[in-house]
């Protein structure tokens, strides 16, 4: 018999604990989930806060403000850029937004919303360092990127350039810090920000060489919710919400 | 299912195979690149700090200690972005990234081997060294003629393995931007969205490769081995009269 009672009790624990669980996802589904897939290294867009440990920057409150306006929970879901589109393509979220460029590519392979950010490549060196001030120039030399992103994309298509892939953007730059590249091709805001939180040490050389917009992703077929977040996002530009959120992360409308 | 977007599918990954097969079966050229130079070379650093190890004065095997415990004690991952990333800021220089790879996996597979070199040396009976002395051979060559000769027939197993386990962690220098394998793939799936297609080849060709390796460290073993000495026959079984000779009652 108490054989038997030393087995009931962490058996009940147990039941109790799955009990507890199963009471718990009920109540999220009460109100409908968003989830959304961010490669989270990419300030000012998206990156952890130094503070309170939570993705936070410029998608992130976007994102979140769409998914008030469709009276939606938004969870945020960290993801390798690398693996970002097949992520969305399988299911693992719903929507991406991570400063993701629209290209023809990518549309061929998942739905964007419209536009909701434009910007541009640009190269950044170590400050003082002479020689680049536009693609052409990076010829010969060693250009850092990020894997996958149109960074990497524009700088393949200078000439005799080298291409080093880094996971992030923050590894790209501090490859350029060491010295184990000669440049960084970049989003032009991202190469500010670097140039802004670690000041005297890089800077950004010539002007944008392309232009790109960023766009919300959704798996193809999901018309309804691109649908919803398109109205959402159109909302935001009229009501001014979306001027905010640019004023809080770029300082200008 | 439907023919049809079955013969989509298959005209698909072909095209996606003619597009990128030899980007991703040069990435695996490097990958063995790789593999071969830092075993290469850790198996000459992996001997001598195994000698170092086993050594008569102190110092010698405290610091042969040391290494192993540091490059055997953290994470290869680690060891290669402290050497691309961290050493420029000592240095002031900039290292390439093949010399940071091959330092980094050779500096980390010579703490394994030297471990795999020093039980190799120390399975050998105490009567072989014995013998070498007594016929008048100096130490050092009872240890190059005699020990390490039959040392290192006996550890050609565990030194597979080391080789196999290091042509899988090479893929870890995908961090430092080196273009073998993994990252050729990672960077065909940025274009092509099609990982269960691109990583499922990298993952045979790593089988392939790894299937090859095992073989050829089977037939060495074969060819080496000695009989009546224990280790392997021809047919690849364990040597029965080497467990009889071992047990003459």
């Amino acid at each position: 018999m108490k054989k038997m009672v030393a087995f009931i009790k962490p058996l009940s624990f147990v039941l109790l604990c799955l009990l507890c669980l199963a009471v718990g996802s009920g109540q999220a589904w009460a109100q409908q989930v968003l989830k959304v897939g961010s490669d989270i290294t990419y300030p000012p867009f998206e990156f952890i806060d130094d503070k309170t440990k939570e993705p936070t920057g410029f998608d992130m409150d976007l994102i979140r403000a769409i998914g008030k306006v469709m009276g939606v929970q938004v969870q945020i879901i960290n993801t390798a850029w690398d693996g970002i589109i097949p992520g969305l393509i399988t299911g693992n979220y719903d929507v991406i937004i991570s400063a993701m460029t629209i290209t023809d590519e990518r549309a061929a392979a998942i739905s964007f919303s419209d536009p909701y950010f434009s910007t541009g490549q640009v190269i950044a060196v170590r400050k003082g360092s002479k020689g680049i001030s536009e693609p052409a120039h990076l010829k010969g030399k060693r250009v850092g990127v990020q894997i996958g992103t149109t960074g990497h994309f524009a700088a393949e298509k200078v000439q005799g350039a080298m291409i080093l892939t880094f996971q992030t953007m923050p590894e790209a730059f501090l490859a350029l810090k060491a010295g184990q590249v000669d440049a960084v091709v970049a989003d032009e805001m991202v190469a500010i920000e670097e140039m802004a939180a670690n000041p005297g040490q890089t800077e950004i050389v010539g002007e944008p060489f392309t232009v790109e917009y960023y766009g919300i992703a959704v798996k193809k077929g999901r018309t309804d919710l691109l649908k919803k977040i398109n109205l959402a996002l159109a909302q935001l530009k009229v009501d001014g919400t979306y001027d905010a959120i640019y004023q809080k992360w770029f300082g200008v409308k | 299912m439907d023919t049809n977007a079955v013969i989509a599918y298959i005209s698909g990954v072909r095209a996606l195979l003619s597009q990128y097969f030899e980007y991703i079966l040069a990435g695996a050229g490097v990958t063995l690149a790789l593999t071969v130079s830092s075993v290469g070379i850790g198996l000459v650093f992996g001997t001598l700090i195994a000698l170092g190890r086993l050594s008569r004065f102190p110092v010698l095997r405290y610091a042969a200690s040391a290494y192993i415990t540091f490059f055997r004690g953290t994470p290869l991952l680690v060891q290669l972005l402290l050497v691309y990333m961290g050493l420029p800021f000592l240095l002031g220089t900039s290292i390439e990234r093949w010399p940071a790879a091959i330092a980094a996996l050779s500096m980390n597979s010579a703490a394994y081997i030297a471990e795999i070199v020093r039980a190799g040396i120390q399975s050998i009976e105490r009567g072989q060294r014995e013998a070498g002395l007594a016929i008048g051979l100096r130490p050092r060559q009872v240890m190059t003629l005699i020990i390490l000769p039959q040392a290192f027939r006996r550890i050609i197993p565990p030194l597979g393995n080391e080789f196999i386990a290091m042509l899988k962690d090479s893929s870890l220098v995908s961090v430092i931007a080196l273009e073998e394998l993994l990252r050729r793939s990672q960077i065909v799936v940025t274009r092509t969205f099609r990982p269960v297609e691109v990583y499922g080849l990298t993952a045979l060709l790593y089988l392939l490769m790894t299937s090859v390796i095992a073989h050829l460290v089977g037939r060495i073993e074969r060819r080496l081995s000695v009989e009546g000495y224990g280790v392997v026959d021809k047919a690849g079984k364990q040597s029965r009269t080497a467990a009889i000779s071992a047990n003459p009652s």
